[in-house]
């Protein structure tokens, strides 16, 4: 395959992209006192495996994400704890930070928080 | 390339040649989670019960799902016909023998049995104990894999226990029981990397961690090992001079007992075992964790580890899940 062609998701490395990221990423967002409270009375377990699934969404790779689970798995967040932009761009912001610490190229992280970027209503349920 | 069949519970079918066996499941109206079809979120697990999957099949699986032959059916291109199972196999017990009972402090017993036939049991992984009327436990096997017949327990006598009581109470040496067969993902696998490890246990989660120990030095292991025990009191806590004894025998083996409430003696700290462990080691870098006992012991453990980070794939644990508020 022809440099032109690659997905963004194999531009970034794939699978092994994700796993490289997945840990970095998860200890930024559970170490970030903006936002860590949403996590506490999760699974971590589950919660990895939810992260990995958010990165390979985010790095263009194969997913199942429909707007519909976003919204209903953080309707909760959003009512009880107040769930807000100001979240998500700490969420954004970390996903960015993690990708720098990995020397992807810039160019590549604006595409990765651009498709981030895509599920901002459905999280916040709006 | 050809057609292999795969067996799965009582069904066969055909796996046409590029084909993966997740999509052969599919094409069959076979029930199976799944979802990225790529290897990813391995939604699509299954295990091979008659030998090694393909290599392939298993990327990106914990090393302990590898070794018991669990595999992604969506990566999974058969090189030979196959026997599968989705889902938790059907259990299968061994009839046992007690052949000791020994009182490791007030509430846990050391509970000793020989069955007819050699479990293939790796430390730290727990059996399910099935007396006559039919009610079931589990409990973790203490001992390392050189005991193929012979496990110990450690049984913790629970407020309203009904199992945990009449194992102190009534059971008797030379008194039968059944044996499942070993279960549990939370165990030590040789790996002759001289990687650090760190266990932590309440209460009777230092019977998984002994065997892991024991299993570890065995194995000459040659990264640090580093066992913490916490109980709220000294009277929950055992075999200290035993694992002190341990420690004098082997420079890369530490042992630190813990107790959360009142003053500590000379020689335990005081304090949860898992917040003095992660005071105690700020970098986890590269270990290997173990976790077993009380469910939030577990979970807080799990995050403190990671965040002194270990990787989420090199911590292994088992919650103790029982329905009683004695246990610490």
């Amino acid at each position: 395959m022809s440099e032109t062609t690659a997905t963004l998701y194999e531009q970034l490395g794939g699978e092994a992209a994700v796993n490289a990221a997945v840990d970095i990423f998860y200890r930024k967002v559970l170490s970030d006192h903006r936002i860590n409270r949403f996590f506490d009375n999760t699974d971590m377990d589950k919660q990895a495996a939810k992260q990995k699934a958010f990165l390979t969404m985010a790095f263009g790779g194969p997913n199942n994400y429909s707007g519909a689970d976003m919204r209903q798995a953080h309707a909760h967040l959003v009512k009880k704890l107040g769930l807000d932009d100001s979240h998500f761009d700490a969420v954004v912001e970390n996903l960015a930070t993690t990708l720098q610490e990995l020397h992807v190229p810039q160019a590549l992280i604006q595409q990765v928080a651009a498709i981030a970027e895509t599920t901002r209503n459905d999280v916040l349920g709006r | 390339m050809q057609t292999r069949k795969i067996s799965v519970g009582r069904r066969e079918l055909f796996c046409q040649p590029g084909e993966s066996v997740l999509e052969a499941l599919l094409r069959e109206q076979v029930e199976i989670a799944y979802g990225c079809r790529q290897g990813s979120c391995q939604s699509c697990i299954a295990r091979s019960l008659d030998g090694a999957p393909p290599v392939a099949a298993q990327a990106g699986l914990k090393d302990v799902l590898r070794h018991q032959n669990h595999f992604l059916t969506c990566l999974c291109y058969p090189e030979r016909d196959m026997a599968i199972g989705i889902g938790s196999p059907e259990q299968r017990f061994c009839h046992a023998t007690v052949t000791g009972k020994q009182l490791l402090n007030a509430e846990t017993l050391l509970l000793t049995l020989r069955t007819d036939e050699a479990l293939d049991y790796y430390a730290g992984q727990f059996v399910n104990l099935k007396r006559g009327d039919g009610l079931q436990r589990s409990y973790s096997i203490a001992n390392n894999r050189v005991h193929a017949r012979n496990l110990t327990l450690h049984i913790r006598r629970l407020a309203g226990g009904r199992f945990s009581a009449w194992a102190h109470d009534e059971l008797k040496v030379g008194d039968s029981l059944e044996v499942s067969d070993p279960q549990g993902l939370c165990y030590y696998l040789p790996s002759g990397q001289p990687r650090n490890l760190l266990l932590i246990g309440t209460g009777s989660g230092l019977a998984p961690l002994a065997g892991i120990v024991s299993e570890a030095l065995h194995h000459g292991h040659a990264g640090e090992i580093h066992l913490y025990h916490g109980s709220r009191e000294m009277d929950g806590l055992y075999w200290i001079d035993e694992l002190r004894g341990l420690a004098a025998q082997h420079a890369n083996f530490h042992y630190t007992p813990c107790v959360s409430r009142g003053d500590a003696p000379d020689g335990v700290a005081g304090g949860r075992a898992n917040d003095v462990a992660m005071k105690q080691l700020p970098d986890l870098k590269g270990w290997r964790v173990y976790l077993c006992g009380h469910p939030d012991m577990v979970q807080q453990s799990k995050r403190q580890a990671f965040l002194n980070g270990a990787k989420f794939d090199d911590i292994y644990a088992d919650a103790f899940h029982v329905a009683s508020s004695t246990l610490d």
